[in-house]
């Protein structure tokens, strides 16, 4: 047989030992947060048997019930209004030739995915503490519109996509055949992209859901979403009871994961 | 219009369409003037590039003419968008909604109209029963076969009546003999529907036995109009006869002009009669046209019209092509259909005379 002519890192050596590394120090730790989440003990370090006591007492404390809450309350506006902008933004972007500025309009958009989240948490903990100054409003709002600004580059990605791959003459088809513009938009456009705008918000939904840096600058007092209220346990006491929430929080992450994966992967 | 047989559903006067700007224009139209009459079956024919497909977009209203304007029975469209011209389109790709079965696909133009329902209802079923896809009205267009996607798409455009139907090279992504079925199909349909078809293709087979008159374009201009026999026996430009069936080219001497045919004194000092086009008074030295089996293989001699030697025989099942050495160094090519009783063996390397038949030389525009 000839020469093997295509570069295949399976064949490299050590290759097979270096990914058994990179799955066991990466999922190792998440391993042992899940065991010790059924840990009948008071303490991190001992084990003393299966136990739910954990799930239990942190399901009947106050403060992690409104946490969660307020963490899906959040999470659900914020994605709502990303995927409504990210939707338009899709669309503006590449429903139209090309220009000089088209690519400094894809970084205004994905912005949030290169600037450090600390420097745009301060950011917007200087502009809104001088907003809530002057209008006396302190309620969730702001967190929402941090949430939204930092979830629109991850709602535009498979949407954008998702109408880069669609074929134009659908759409000039509908406009041959007598649809007007919005017609066209509501009854082939829309349609046809629903798969990537479900998938868009579930992706912004689970982005709001696990941040932390910027919300811990934006938030007012009282307003812990659940990521923040564990930081915050962790800094007094170590309590077993977030081992136990961020078990939930992994299988709720885990689950919108999936359901993203096989609404993309299902085309009409 | 039974008083007005002859009336212009289409008029496209002096269109430009120009793409880009400054270095980088591109002229895809070059000022194209051209009329297609009611209930024809119009076919633009071209090689890639030409500006045929350009053309159709400017008509269906996906392009906007730099220059010139488009009349569809007397009222200038050139600057409507497509969703207010009463014409309709087949796409190459065929565009089918995907999200949609074959039935809502059909009725999709006649609820954009916002008729009524049971008009719709009906009007769908007439549709698919003159497409003849009755039972696969509740697939989804990714479940059927090309050639039904084909019919469908045929439907969905057909069904709002449109004042001109136009058809982009809509059968190039069928295989051959599904392509030879939809040809005698796409003819049956503008038949019964009386609708008036603007058909693209660069398949020169596909127009001539398809259309009532084809417009030959390359380069972005329209070279010739004209019937299917007009635009294969009397080429105006050495372009048409090129790129229509193949094409015997002789340079010869005008001795002789009268009305509408010229006497051209052949290199072998014969003379012939050939026809030329309207209008163009031919220079001393002009190019004639003969098709292969206009010509026949006779004894060499002063009563043949050209005299050479035999270089090959090609013999292709019903016909033979003789090529034939001109003494003046040019090649002529004869076609003779082959018959029982063998006519006379040639073999490489003979001499042979060349007969081109009486009217079968064509003078080309100069």
């Amino acid at each position: 047989m000839a020469r093997r002519r295509n570069f295949d890192i399976r064949v490299q050596p050590g290759f097979g030992l270096i990914a058994l590394f990179t799955f066991f120090s990466l999922y190792l730790p998440i391993a042992a947060l899940v065991a010790y989440s059924v840990n009948a003990a008071d303490s991190l370090s001992r084990w003393d048997g299966l136990s739910l006591r954990w799930f239990i007492s942190a399901w009947n404390n106050q403060a992690v019930q409104d946490a969660s809450i307020r963490s899906l309350i959040l999470a659900a506006w914020a994605a709502t209004f990303a995927t409504i902008a990210a939707t338009m933004a899709a669309l503006a972007t590449t429903r139209t030739p090309r220009y000089p500025g088209l690519t400094l309009k894809y970084a205004f958009i994905n912005q949030p995915l290169m600037v450090p989240e600390i420097v745009t948490g301060v950011a917007l903990l200087i502009v809104f503490s001088r907003i809530k100054v002057w209008t006396g409003y302190s309620g969730l709002g702001y967190l929402i519109l941090a949430h939204t600004a930092f979830c629109i580059p991850f709602a535009y990605l498979p949407i954008r996509a998702r109408l880069e791959n669609m074929d134009l003459t659908l759409e000039s088809a509908a406009a041959d055949l007598y649809a007007t513009p919005w017609r066209t938009f509501r009854r082939v456009t829309l349609p046809l992209l629903r798969p990537a705008i479900i998938a868009g918000f579930m992706l912004a939904f689970v982005i709001s859901l696990d941040d932390v840096v910027i919300t811990e600058f934006v938030k007012s007092g009282g307003q812990d979403t659940l990521p923040t209220y564990m930081l915050g346990q962790l800094r007094r006491e170590t309590s077993p009871e977030i081992n136990a929430i961020a078990t939930v929080f992994l299988a709720l992450s885990v689950a919108l994961v999936t359901l993203f994966y096989f609404v993309n992967r299902r085309r009409p | 219009m039974p008083d007005q047989p002859q009336r212009d559903a289409i008029d496209v006067r002096g269109v430009r369409k120009v793409f880009g700007a400054g270095d980088y224009a591109v002229t895809a139209l070059d000022t194209v003037s051209v009329s297609i009459r009611e209930n024809e079956f119009f076919t633009l024919l071209g090689p890639s590039g030409c500006g045929k497909t350009t053309l159709l977009r400017l008509i269906a209203g996906f392009e906007y003419p730099s220059e010139g304007e488009i009349l569809l029975y007397g009222q200038d469209i050139a600057g409507l968008p497509p969703h207010k011209r009463p014409v309709n389109t087949v796409f190459q790709s065929y565009a089918l909604f995907p999200h949609m079965t074959v039935a809502e696909n059909i009725s999709f133009g006649l609820e954009m109209l916002n008729r009524p329902k049971d008009e719709i209802k009906t009007r769908v079923s007439e549709m698919l029963s003159l497409v003849r896809m009755e039972e696969l009205a509740n697939r989804r267009t990714s479940q059927i076969s090309g050639g039904q996607q084909q019919r469908v798409a045929l439907a969905r455009a057909l069904a709002p009546q449109p004042k001109v139907l136009l058809l982009d090279e809509p059968l190039s992504a069928l295989d051959y003999k599904l392509r030879k079925g939809m040809q005698i199909e796409l003819k049956r349909l503008q038949h019964e529907t009386g609708i008036t078809f603007i058909f693209v293709t660069h398949d020169q087979e596909e127009a001539l036995t398809m259309s009532d008159r084809i417009a030959v374009m390359s380069a972005g201009k329209i070279l010739q109009v004209g019937s299917p026999r007009d635009i294969y026996d009397r080429p105006a430009e050495r372009f048409v006869a090129d790129f229509i069936g193949e094409s015997n080219f002789i340079e010869a001497d005008v001795v002789g002009v009268d009305h509408d045919r010229a006497t051209m004194r052949l290199s072998s000092g014969a003379e012939i009669s050939a026809a030329m086009a309207k209008g163009s008074p031919p220079s001393a030295r002009a190019t004639l046209v003969v098709r292969p089996e206009h010509a026949r293989i006779v004894p060499e001699g002063a009563a043949a019209s050209l005299n050479g030697t035999v270089e090959n025989v090609v013999y292709l099942g019903t016909d033979t092509h003789f090529h034939i050495k001109i003494d003046d160094g040019s090649t002529f090519v004869v076609r003779q259909q082959n018959s029982a009783d063998a006519g006379p063996s040639l073999s490489p390397g003979l001499r042979a005379g060349v007969l081109i038949s009486s009217d079968a030389a064509q003078l080309l525009r100069s």
